[in-house]
């Protein structure tokens, strides 16, 4: 855990994870500096120019409105990495609390665990429609539903790594030299749950990046007004046959994003599992 | 088998049993909770906007919604365990009758999608676990990503392009006429499985993968190429036979995502299946029909799990003898 630096080398090493951080640096990057970059307004509609091929000005093709697909994917972004980043964020805390505390306490393990299987048995996208049909369709009604969805998946992995860890010598040995049981969890056992939170944190934002999108697809997401790349594929549905680019770039955003984030978080599981190490 | 392995098998089900059936019940009260939540009176909504406070009151003491939640809760239960999901609001239709016209596509989109994903699975992942490292893996295991990033309804939609609507191989969308004979069905699912399937056969590409490196590295594989047996029976013959069971045990997880995932599909394709109908439920603010779908399809995937549990442990001498 001391050599950040030297983990991030070890990580790079490896061609394809490289790749991946490229991909995900360049997107953020244009994400946060799409205005300056771009010289097409993302809300701009131009009657004129509506669903032109990609071209010299517009690399992407226009929309039906004929807004400039390529600035409307950057802003876009803004909603679809936010939404993915937060549930993952959100999901891996709540996830690691629950998982710590079913791993370590017995007791309560089995009542969580039972919470755990129950939640999972309804498919993710299908309690996700469920939950914001409820709560209502936003941003941040999204990010609450698949928070719940995704949470037990968390709570799952570290309840397992948690179970092991709880029987390794060293934390017999903290508990019999007096470390209280909060700080026995937060000092001893978290650090050491690093590997799978992580793993856990790129897979969740991939999946819930995946889950964005499939639901504002389906009108029950962020609204119809707001331009993720769930919305735009939605809005290309119907001009897919006379303009597939309004279809294929947002798609391919989507595409890009979450296989980069889950090479990452296979990388990350690679280099932290001893028992993988020199494999490849 | 002695009899005291006889006790431990029937004490080993009796306990999963007993865990199927708790979460089942929770289950339930998670659905139950659900949907009233949701915004808005119930009774509202079934009587519209003509119904005066009075109607709406009278028609609250008939369906018991002024009785404590709990009450609600088991009277809605004793309801269910006979049957009646209630009726859709929508629809005008028992939703149990809903969900069972609806349930057909579903089942054989299910159906034929996990059948092909095993069929593009379990080679790729015995490929990839046999050449382990090189660049069959590589590749093998890089398209098995890029399935598990593809959202389906960007495949389905550009599937619809190139192969129905450029190629014109398929039907663009629907089901067929309702006379239609099973050809024309069939017909009609294989372009919704072919997306389905393809993406859904990365997670049986990695158990495979996964579970066949888990083998292969037992001692008893090294003593079966020691005493110089081919290559290829000690990974057909030896080794497959073995991976199979925990391949068998993926069907389930498999299963639950097909469903899932079928929510998309069959929106993209208008098929008109559960997922379809959960969708145009929610639209439509139906709650009785999202209640009985969300029901039913969990505990579709809790006792299809808890069969294959049973059949892990009827095969696997190992669980069976705690």
């Amino acid at each position: 855990m001391a050599d950040w630096a030297g983990a991030l080398r070890t990580l790079a090493a490896r061609r394809v994870v490289l790749l991946a951080l490229v991909v995900l640096a360049v997107m953020l990057l244009l994400t946060a500096l799409g205005q300056w970059v771009f010289a097409h307004d993302p809300m701009a509609m131009k009657v004129s120019q509506r669903l032109r091929a990609p071209s010299w000005s517009h690399w992407s093709g226009t929309d039906e409105l004929g807004r400039d697909i390529t600035s409307r994917i950057f802003y876009g972004a803004r909603y679809s990495l936010g939404i993915g980043a937060a549930t993952a964020l959100l999901a891996v805390v709540f996830g690691t609390l629950l998982g710590l505390l079913a791993g370590f306490f017995r007791r309560l393990d089995a009542v969580l665990m039972r919470l755990v299987d129950a939640m999972m048995a309804f498919p993710d996208i299908l309690l996700g429609i469920a939950l914001v049909s409820i709560l209502g369709a936003s941003p941040v009604n999204v990010v609450l539903a698949l928070t719940i969805v995704y949470t037990p998946r968390v709570a799952r992995v570290v309840r397992a790594s948690t179970l092991v860890i709880r029987e390794l010598p060293y934390v017999e040995a903290a508990r019999a030299v007096g470390v209280s049981t909060p700080r026995l969890l937060a000092v001893h056992i978290l650090p050491n749950l690093m590997s799978p939170i992580l793993v856990q944190l790129s897979f969740i934002f991939a999946y819930a990046l995946l889950a964005e999108a499939g639901l504002s697809f389906l009108g029950v997401g962020v609204g119809a007004e707001i331009p993720t790349w769930g919305t735009m594929v939605a809005a290309s549905a119907q001009y897919a046959d006379r303009a597939v680019w309004t279809l294929f770039f947002p798609g391919m955003a989507i595409v890009l994003t979450a296989l980069s984030l889950q090479v990452l978080g296979d990388g990350v599981r690679d280099l932290l599992d001893p028992r993988l190490k020199g494999a490849t | 088998m002695s009899r005291m392995s006889w006790g431990t098998l029937g004490r080993t089900l009796l306990g999963r049993l007993g865990g199927m059936l708790a979460v089942l019940s929770l289950v339930s009260v998670l659905v139950f909770l659900l949907t009233r939540l949701a915004a808005g009176d119930p009774m509202a909504m079934l009587l519209g906007d003509q119904a005066s406070l009075q109607d709406i009151a009278q028609a609250r003491q008939r369906y018991g919604l002024d009785e404590p939640l709990w009450t609600q809760f088991l009277l809605w239960l004793g309801q269910v365990l006979q049957g009646n999901l209630g009726q859709s609001i929508f629809l005008q239709m028992p939703v149990s009758q809903v969900l069972l016209e609806r349930a057909e596509p579903t089942a054989w989109l299910a159906i034929f999608s996990v059948g092909l994903a095993m069929l593009i699975g379990v080679p790729c992942g015995i490929v990839s676990a046999v050449w382990r490292g090189r660049w069959i893996d590589q590749c093998v295991s890089t398209l098995a990503m890029l399935g598990a990033s593809m959202p389906s309804f960007w495949m389905g939609l550009l599937a619809i392009q190139l192969l129905a609507v450029g190629a014109g191989w398929f039907p663009v969308s629907g089901y067929g006429d309702p006379g239609a004979d099973w050809l024309t069905r069939i017909h009609h699912l294989m372009l919704p499985a072919l997306v389905l399937g393809t993406l859904n056969s990365a997670l049986i590409i990695r158990f495979t993968r996964a579970s066949m490196l888990d083998i292969l590295s037992e001692d008893y594989i090294r003593t079966a190429r020691s005493k110089g047996l081919p290559e290829v029976i000690v990974v057909f013959k030896h080794a497959l036979r073995n991976a199979l069971v925990p391949i068998l045990t993926v069907l389930g997880l498999t299963l639950a995502l097909m469903i899932g995932g079928a929510v998309v599909t069959e929106t993209v394709f208008n098929l008109p299946g559960l997922g379809n109908l959960v969708v145009r439920a929610v639209l439509r603010r139906d709650y009785p029909v999202i209640q009985g779908a969300l029901l039913v399809i969990a505990a579709v995937y809790v006792i299809i799990n808890f069969a294959i549990d049973v059949l892990y442990v009827w095969v696997d001498p190992r669980v069976r003898h705690g």
